[in-house]
């Protein structure tokens, strides 16, 4: 197998996320010499982290400069990293912040890049990427020529690497060599962070349970009138006592454009299917949820699916769900919020 | 009042989502059954590139909006006369594949210099526009390679609001993880935005404005140059749609209350 850069950037607290421990945990699985770059405004930490990983070597690009998740400065620590390990296989987690940077990296060293990679495997020491086209709709296993071949695991996809617990120098003190970059000039700064306060948060990626809601919630229930206000109430108080995060179908997210009655806990950032996301999570819940194909991709990778909806041939459902209840959502959520107390 | 912005859109049509995907592979790799037979729509995160572009050039007088597209040409003419409805723009056409199998980087380069080709267009002003990602290749990272061809180096990703101050910086917000947005401020262009769905509704069909469009549209797809996407180095050694069928279980007639009850067992099993 071929050597492999894995490019990793440290959090605020200076460690390193699941998503990069993900990463970790697929590069040491192909079996080329390892050499780990960190990118952060402190990186001994995150050394100390996975000391004990068995990475043949360890690289840093260190500086207040590149603790700011920003295009400039991380495509040119990024560059500096590869050009310093010289691998031909670079592996990423799927962040936002390397999901930026990386294309760009590829295109300056004259190699190629692949996102959203669910698995990267080595067969006859020849690496191939799996992932998704057609936002999940068809499955591919891809191998290149050109080298580097930069590759971003999309989170969730693998456990991540944990250091065993009687091991050795599992985490510890590892010896990192510097890669010296001079901070690009740039014209952005990161000014901070919006995001809504914690008892309005609904969207929880790590959560075990992630409930989809349909555009079902804002129509005429069996009274003849809306019940907006209600629908709103019952998810985000699940939310709040399943500690659930949520998930939209497109129609509801658009009706906020609309004008129509809206759900105000949903927002585009909420939307799950073909054009939104495709979180990852152990169960999932729909309700109220209509429709095919397109927005049944929204739970590709969620791995138990129940679904409640009055219409017992709602194609959401069938052959996509594991159970199906053929209820009224408002009266079962009701039970479901009062029961988790 | 800030300076206008030159405003170039990238983005190419995908088959419309309510269609069913069949993969082919043949000798020059996958495509798609029966391809160009599929109704085909706007890319939906260009789609919202394309609208914020207007927005923000209908807001910024003097500026101007370009919206280059990679397809066939016959798909795109089709695909144009209902995005032409939508906003005013000036198409730059290139006749190429805009399958989802075909190479991001080379992509990128027929893209890059088609942008170069254009005339008149300022570099100091150009915001360099794009969706994160396209329905079709997925690929996320196209338009980082646009504006590196480009010599562009101030990049988002993942955009869903641009506010242009007095002084010509304006602050972007991006998605990150968490459901959060990271807020950053640009001094000035040239930059690439790279959209997720951004705030705006679609706009309304407007015949006025379609017609206005199609005065150059036309002669844009006449002169569309070749852009043969060769996928050199990339192989496909499967491509499959995916086989789990699961056996629903449908309840039907159970009280709301033991639902609810066998709701909370199931999320507190392991």
């Amino acid at each position: 197998m071929e050597n492999i850069l894995l490019l990793a950037h440290t959090e605020a607290d200076g460690s390193l996320a699941k998503a990069g421990l993900e990463a970790l945990a697929t590069a040491l699985g192909l079996g080329g010499a390892l050499t780990v770059g960190l990118v952060g405004a402190a990186t001994q930490a995150a050394a100390g982290q996975i000391a004990g990983c068995g990475a043949a070597r360890f690289l840093a690009v260190t500086g207040d400069a590149f603790g700011q998740p920003r295009y400039t400065t991380d495509a040119a620590a990024a560059e500096a990293l590869c050009r310093a390990a010289d691998c031909p296989i670079v592996l990423a987690a799927g962040t936002s912040r390397w999901a930026r940077a990386l294309p760009g990296v590829a295109y300056r060293l004259s190699g190629r890049v692949d996102t959203h990679a669910t698995s990267l495997t080595s067969a006859n020491g020849a690496p191939a990427v799996t992932r998704w086209f057609y936002r999940q709709r068809m499955e591919a296993v891809l191998s290149r020529t050109q080298r580097p071949w930069v590759v971003l695991l999309d989170p969730g996809c693998v456990a991540p690497w944990s250091s065993a617990p009687d091991a050795p120098g599992a985490s510890g003190t590892a010896t990192v060599e510097a890669v010296s970059v001079e901070p690009p000039a740039t014209r952005t700064t990161v000014t901070g962070y919006q995001a809504p306060k914690a008892d309005e948060q609904t969207i929880r990626p790590d959560a075990k349970v992630l409930l989809v809601a349909g555009a079902g919630w804002t129509k005429k229930q069996a009274d003849g009138a809306v019940h907006a206000a209600e629908a709103e109430q019952l998810i985000l108080g699940f939310l709040r006592k399943a500690q659930a995060s949520l998930g939209g179908s497109k129609s509801v997210v658009d009706l906020t454009g609309e004008g129509e009655a809206v759900l105000h806990c949903m927002t585009h950032m909420n939307q799950v299917g073909q054009t939104g996301s495709t979180p990852r999570h152990a169960k999932g819940l729909s309700t109220c949820c209509h429709g095919e194909e397109p927005h049944v991709v929204g739970w590709r990778f969620v791995n138990q699916r129940r679904a409640i909806n009055l219409d017992a041939g709602c194609g959401w459902a069938r052959g996509k769900a594991d159970v199906l209840y053929v209820a009224d959502a408002f009266e079962v959520m009701r039970h479901v919020n009062a029961l988790l107390g | 009042m800030s300076t206008p912005f030159q405003i170039v859109v990238c983005g190419s049509f995908v088959p419309d989502p309510l269609q069913t995907l069949e993969p082919v592979t043949g000798p020059a790799g996958p495509s798609l059954k029966n391809e160009m037979m599929l109704p085909a729509v706007l890319d939906p995160w260009a789609g919202h590139a394309l609208f914020e572009a207007a927005n923000l050039a209908r807001k910024t007088p003097g500026s101007k909006v370009w919206l280059v597209s990679l397809g066939a040409k016959a798909k795109l003419q089709q695909v144009m006369m209902t995005v032409a409805q939508k906003a005013p723009f000036e198409l730059v056409a290139l006749d190429g594949p805009a399958s989802g199998f075909t190479d991001s980087f080379e992509t990128a380069a027929a893209l890059a210099a088609a942008i170069d080709g254009i005339a008149g267009l300022d570099r100091a002003r150009l915001l360099l526009f794009g969706g994160w990602e396209s329905a079709s290749r997925g690929a996320c990272s196209t338009m980082q390679m646009v504006a590196e061809r480009l010599g562009i180096t101030e990049q988002f990703q993942g955009v869903d609001q641009i506010a242009v101050s007095d002084d010509g910086s304006f602050e972007v917000l991006e998605r990150v993880e968490g459901g959060r947005h990271q807020v950053s401020v640009c001094t000035a262009p040239p930059a690439l935005l790279g959209w997720a769905t951004g705030n705006l509704p679609e706009p309304r069909n407007n015949p006025q404005v379609g017609m206005a469009n199609m005065r150059t549209v036309m002669p844009a797809l006449q002169r569309a140059k070749a852009a043969p996407i060769g996928n050199a180095g990339l192989a496909f050694s499967g491509v499959a749609l995916p086989k789990q069928q699961r056996q629903t279980r449908i309840v039907k007639d159970m009280p709301a209350e033991e639902i609810a009850r066998e709701i909370v067992a199931w999320m507190s099993e392991e």
